[in-house]
């Protein structure tokens, strides 16, 4: 999995509530969730981001509710991959477990400024912003974390454990 | 001899059929309860519907509770109530709260007995970390995560590391559970308990009641916790006793047990405390924020709307008037809570102070519906968080506090304490 796109730079505790707020939580379609991404921590982001852009953020991304309408929100604005310097742990699971890919490195978030240019190799880890020429070695995806993304998410690693057919 | 464990480390083990195991492990553990709500059900049915089996695992172990946008507030909500609705019919899941039945999901399975001490359950609901209170292993996922759960009794877990809080000494007068746990979240930070589980002990704890012990587990997700959890004691068992409807089972931890960090709190120090916007650990001391007016008060949520949370506020403001500048909601968290307020004369406390008092719904705590504000506006609010726009309008404020404050507020126009009342 390789990734290429614009960086969009934010700050720490980024909250579900701002990544996509509840007064659209009364729909749970992909592309009207997508169309209120980050509306409340910046009302321009889902004008300027671009399909395949790359989310970074500081510590404890994706704090507060356990709303799946997060990630898939994300996901469906066109960003690629979010790389942050940690995450809060039900949006860590529930990026895995919608295909959204993640990636925890502090220093690349440091060295990654709004509108540069980055590169993600997921198989490696690699991160390269190719604005400034840096790179840093971050954690891969462990393979099972990989099959989950690939597959489409959670639920295809379930269906092939319960040897479930039917779409 | 298994390794010395944590009441969270044993429960974990004996759902995942071990003897033991230690912080970092992924163990796949068998579940007692799934829940979902109106926001997160509808999801976790798409993603079900993939999974390729035909029934859920159990149906008398999902509880599917309609509480977030309820009753509907507009179409769209309707219909996501409605998908929850089919599929209790479709499957024969007996744990379904119908409006008029139903409550504030976390003040409900609780009070209705569907939880109890050494459970492992997991809620499509961040808030689902309340039930540690009665000793169970609970923490919130994503909707997928019910969805697998729901199919197949079954969820992987890495084993939390423990921090430990123990908190010895009495409470001031006037300091409840909500200050607590907001000045533990004010001393630790949004992520100060990333991925850990929080277990609070001590003899503050032990003298709280059941409603007090929900209100610190519930606020373990505000400080990044996965999970928040209190030893069973006699409370408990008085509390779960001819309510919880399974067999219980009690785990405690080993004297010897390991935890990532100790925290010793001296209850003395612990003051009324409010969280200013936009975080649950910008805290303060509540005699420092009465220079802040605000629009509207509202008691009530998973958090603080018990009935005990119900009558800290009425005897506060009984024989007071809300002041004229506030909107004052009064949310029973569940219908037992609203009909007991009736009966012992609260709700009429609340209503001829001039306050609104609604049925169940989790409504603006999530700025859902039922008290949105407007650009600008302030609230104070017995909820868990005060993130950008929380309840309503971007630029509108949350201040976070117990009830007591938070009916004291509603008088006074401002932030302020009971004995501002005079």
């Amino acid at each position: 999995m390789q990734f290429s796109g614009t960086a969009h730079r934010y700050g720490r505790d980024i909250d579900t509530d701002v990544i996509i707020p509840a007064r659209y939580l009364n729909t749970s379609d992909p592309a009207e969730l997508a169309a209120h991404c980050l509306e409340d921590l910046d009302a321009a982001f889902v004008g300027k981001v671009s399909a395949g852009d790359i989310l970074v953020a500081e510590e404890n991304f994706g704090c507060g509710s356990s709303r799946e309408h997060a990630p898939i929100a994300i996901k469906h604005a066109g960003v690629s991959v979010v790389i942050a310097k940690s995450f809060a742990r039900i949006f860590y699971r529930n990026a895995i477990n919608t295909g959204l890919p993640i990636m925890e490195a502090p220093e690349a978030v440091d060295g990654i400024g709004d509108g540069d240019e980055v590169t993600v190799d997921a198989e490696t880890g690699l991160i390269t912003n190719v604005t400034t020429g840096q790179s840093w070695q971050a954690q891969p995806f462990p393979p099972f974390v990989r099959d989950i993304i690939e597959g489409g998410g959670l639920v295809e690693a379930a269906r092939a454990k319960v040897g479930g057919g039917a779409g | 001899m298994p390794r010395p464990m944590t009441i969270t480390e044993k429960i974990l083990a004996a759902h995942a059929g071990l003897e033991e195991v230690v912080p970092g492990q992924l163990v796949e553990c068998a579940l007692d309860l799934v829940l979902a709500n109106d926001v997160t059900a509808p999801i976790a049915i798409r993603e079900f519907a993939k999974v390729g089996v035909e029934r859920v695992w159990d149906p008398t172990k999902v509880a599917l509770v309609p509480d977030h946008y309820t009753p509907n507030k507009d179409i769209k909500s309707a219909e996501q109530a409605k998908i929850m609705r089919d599929f209790v019919r479709a499957h024969g899941i007996t744990h379904y709260y119908e409006i008029g039945c139903m409550g504030v999901e976390h003040a409900l399975l609780p009070e209705q007995g569907v939880v109890g001490a050494g459970d492992v359950i997991i809620g499509a609901d961040s808030h689902t970390c309340t039930y540690g209170a009665l000793g169970a292993f609970a923490t919130g996922v994503g909707s997928t995560d019910a969805a697998v759960g729901m199919a197949t009794g079954q969820a992987w877990f890495k084993v939390p590391e423990s921090l430990k809080f123990v908190i010895d000494g009495d409470l001031r007068p006037g300091v409840g559970a909500k200050d607590v746990i907001l000045h533990i979240i004010g001393m630790i930070g949004v992520d100060g308990a990333l991925y850990q589980a929080m277990e609070f002990t001590g003899s503050t704890i032990a003298a709280l009641g059941m409603s007090g012990r929900m209100t610190i587990c519930n606020m373990a997700i505000e400080a990044g916790g996965k999970s928040g959890i209190i030893a069973v004691d006699d409370v408990t068992r008085e509390y779960m006793t001819g309510r919880t409807e399974r067999p219980w089972t009690e785990y405690h931890s080993d004297p010897d047990a390991v935890y990532a960090h100790v925290y010793e709190i001296d209850a003395a120090e612990i003051v009324p405390t409010v969280a200013f916007p936009h975080l649950p650990s910008n805290t303060r001391p509540v005699s420092e924020a009465r220079d802040v007016r605000i629009d509207q008060v509202v008691i009530g949520s998973c958090t603080n709307g018990r009935y005990e949370d119900m009558a800290e506020a009425a005897t506060v403001i009984k024989g007071h008037r809300v002041h004229p500048d506030v909107r004052m909601i009064v949310i029973p968290a569940t219908q037992q809570v609203y009909r007991d307020m009736m009966h012992t004369g609260l709700t009429d406390i609340f209503l001829d102070a001039g306050a609104a008092v609604s049925t169940p719904t989790c409504g603006p705590c999530l700025g859902g519906h039922m008290g949105i504000l407007a650009a600008g506006e302030r609230a104070v609010a017995t909820t868990n968080r005060n993130f950008v726009g929380r309840m309503g309008d971007p630029t509108s404020e949350v201040y976070l506090t117990g009830p007591a404050v938070a009916a004291a507020s509603a008088v006074l126009g401002h932030i302020g304490l009971p004995e501002d009342l005079g």
